[in-house]
């Protein structure tokens, strides 16, 4: 049926070459750079990054100044003098209430409260969301409503009970205390984040390794577990951006010895002593909110999309 | 013979909705059983239960002589192949196959050897190394077979495994599926919706409907002997007509005509029915032409449609005011609107109750 319906069409297109000459539209659309909407877009754009990038400039060159030199004004001028003195003494001797040893105790209590806290809470997060898709029991959906429940209320409505919680378990003014906090607060959303990506992967991979033979754990680790990357990432930024930037579980539960990096920039910030010194202010506020920062672009580059790509069909 | 799976009464329901009720099924061993039905009637579900990957509502299973109604997949002695295919994707080739042999603790010499006769059944040696995310959708569902294979089990269940593949694949792997099946004699229950992969694969078909098993018996019985409209509907490509009439003696009268059906094969039970019915004529048992002239039920009709399809062409014409199709040669000259004489047996017919539904 084909070959007739080709011949006519190029009888057709002899009939009107002529026609065709004329007309100048060939091959793909052109697409000019400099048309209004671009225009009118991209200057949305630059003021938007401006106004973001603003903040951040004044404080990086306000770092790099001397005190003299801050207070002569000129907010938005480079350094005259560029010195790194203000980031020394952020980090090692800047006073944060009765010690002068600088940002670098809380940097490592932070350290010290976020390993823990961020591995436990994402592991066991990861296996909740696991048992919860795939080894529904009785009552499992009610039990995940309650859960995700938790993630609604206000931290602050439950200080008090966890304050005396970890009092009972004798650990409140430790670092063990902020550390069990961090992990139950970080327990509901990042289960419903492990349940909902667990739930998109095919159901038949878990049903083809049941008839395999694999148990439990056996699935969790050896099939599920290589195809979570993506969302372990997600987690991890998640997590660790999260009990970094905490304040509130620090300065409670935490203990003077042991405030994390958040608590005591702010100690240094608001100190009641002598005049104010913005230049190691600025610095201590930069070296606080670096961590969440690098671990963003490391970890931006691990994700890695299509992981369970080649499961199913393709 | 033995049986191999014997299902006994069989009931799930999730929640208030009933899916399978009181299902019987016995397949005897080395035979290839397909499960054959339109989707959600409850084929899947019956092979998931059978696979032990759903917990019964009621009933028993039992698999190779010892029930298993309460075993974990793995002990049913089951492989099974998926639609997905389901391949780890982390995992080689190789790994994937042998998943199943590691779990149960197989000495590696042995599971070298089993994997290297699947993959030569199969021919899959050249990709052993790779990984799912590089083969074609053939080969991987060549493997996802090889690791059902691999696991030396009595009994193969198959979901709709060829649904993801194109047409020409399909039929190739259609074909290797049955030479396997030649050369293992395990038994096999297939689960599909395409009634060619049934007729051409299976010993016998069981059709579902509603989760009730409407007819279970070899593929020629099946085309020919539809023992419900339900069947008889689904089972043919282009479907049967179907003629409503009303049968006294053994004469049926639709619209003024009558045909005599003195040749039917009436079922011993019913041979006395009188009233309402449907007759059912295949398109393909329908002769043109002169052809015709060789018919016990002969008629005029004007052609309407012509759908040509290359092997063959579907003519749509009408008999006693109701639609009525044939099949003929792709040869034969039609044109639209012309007068044809059609002719067909009632010997190859099917009559059934227009009540009932059911074949008489």
């Amino acid at each position: 049926m084909s070959n007739p319906a080709t011949i006519s069409t190029n009888v057709a297109v002899d009939a009107v070459k002529d026609d065709l000459q004329l007309s100048t539209e060939r091959g793909p659309r052109p697409k000019p750079f400099f048309t209004t909407n671009r225009i009118i877009l991209y200057s949305i754009l630059v003021v938007a990054c401006l106004y973001y990038l603003f903040p951040l400039y004044v404080m990086i060159v306000t770092s790099f100044k001397t005190m003299p030199e801050i207070r002569f004004g000129n907010i938005f001028a480079p350094p005259v003098e560029f010195t790194g003195e203000a980031w020394a003494k952020a980090w090692a001797s800047a006073c944060t209430g009765l010690t002068c040893q600088g940002l670098s105790p809380g940097f490592w209590n932070s350290v010290k409260i976020l390993i823990p806290s961020v591995i436990v809470s994402t592991s066991v997060a990861a296996v909740n969301g696991y048992a919860l898709v795939n080894w529904r029991f009785k009552g499992s959906e009610i039990f995940f409503s309650i859960l995700i429940f938790g993630s609604f209320i206000p931290y602050q409505v439950m200080i008090y009970p966890l304050v005396i919680i970890t009092r009972e378990l004798n650990i409140f003014g430790s670092i063990w205390a902020v550390i069990l906090v961090h992990m139950v607060f970080g327990m509901p959303i990042l289960t419903l984040l492990f349940r909902n990506y667990f739930a998109s992967l095919p159901v038949e991979l878990f049903k083809a390794a049941r008839v395999d033979g694999a148990g439990f754990w056996r699935i969790f680790f050896e099939i599920m577990l290589p195809m979570s990357l993506p969302i372990i990432v997600v987690a991890l930024i998640l997590q660790v951006t999260g009990i970094w930037n905490d304040f509130l579980f620090g300065v409670v539960f935490a203990g003077t010895q042991n405030y994390p990096m958040t608590v005591q920039l702010n100690n240094i910030v608001n100190s009641a002593q002598g005049s104010p010194e913005y230049n190691v202010n600025m610095a201590a506020t930069i070296l606080t909110g670096l961590v969440p920062l690098v671990i963003y672009f490391i970890s931006g580059r691990l994700f890695v999309r299509g992981i369970a790509a080649g499961a199913v069909k393709g | 013979m033995q049986t191999s799976v014997s299902i006994r009464d069989l009931s799930l329901n999730f929640g208030h909705v009933k899916v399978l009720e009181h299902l019987n099924l016995d397949i005897k061993d080395g035979e290839f059983l397909v499960l054959l039905g339109p989707s959600g009637c409850g084929k899947s579900t019956l092979l998931n239960c059978i696979a032990g990957l759903l917990d019964l509502s009621d009933g028993e299973i039992h698999i190779s002589g010892k029930n298993v109604t309460w075993k974990e997949p793995k002990d049913r002695g089951i492989g099974m192949v998926f639609q997905s295919y389901a391949l780890y994707p982390q995992m080689s080739v190789e790994r994937n196959l042998s998943f199943g042999l590691r779990v149960a603790g197989m000495k590696k010499e042995e599971v070298d050897k089993r994997i290297a006769r699947a993959a030569e059944m199969l021919q899959i040696e050249p990709l052993l190394k790779r990984k799912p995310a590089n083969l074609s959708g053939g080969q991987r569902q060549r493997v996802a077979i090889g690791r059902a294979l691999v696991r030396d089990v009595d009994v193969f269940l198959f979901d709709e495994p060829l649904s993801n593949l194109d047409a020409k694949l399909r039929a190739d792997l259609r074909v290797e599926i049955k030479r396997l099946h030649h050369r293992l004699k395990n038994t096999m229950i297939y689960v599909t919706h395409d009634q060619v992969e049934a007729m051409t694969l299976a010993d016998r078909i069981a059709i579902m409907k509603g989760g009730v098993i409407q007819q279970l018996d070899n593929p020629h019985a099946i085309y020919n002997k539809p023992v419900n409209l339900f069947v008889a509907g689904f089972i043919g490509s282009p479907s049967m007509n179907f003629i409503d009439g009303t049968l006294a003696g053994r004469v049926v009268k639709a619209d003024g005509i009558d045909v005599p059906v003195d040749r039917y094969d009436f079922a011993p039970e019913t041979g006395n029915f009188s009233g309402d019915i449907v007759l059912g004529i295949r398109p393909e048992h329908v002769m043109v032409g002169e052809a015709a002239a060789s018919q016990p039920v002969q008629f005029e009709s004007e052609l309407e449609i012509i759908e040509p399809m290359g092997s063959d062409t579907i003519g749509w014409t009408s008999f006693a005011g109701q639609t009525f199709k044939f099949r003929c040669d792709s040869e034969v000259p039609l044109e639209e609107g012309q007068k044809l004489r059609l002719g067909f047996d009632p010997a190859r017919a099917s009559m059934f109750d227009a009540q009932s539904s059911e074949r008489i």
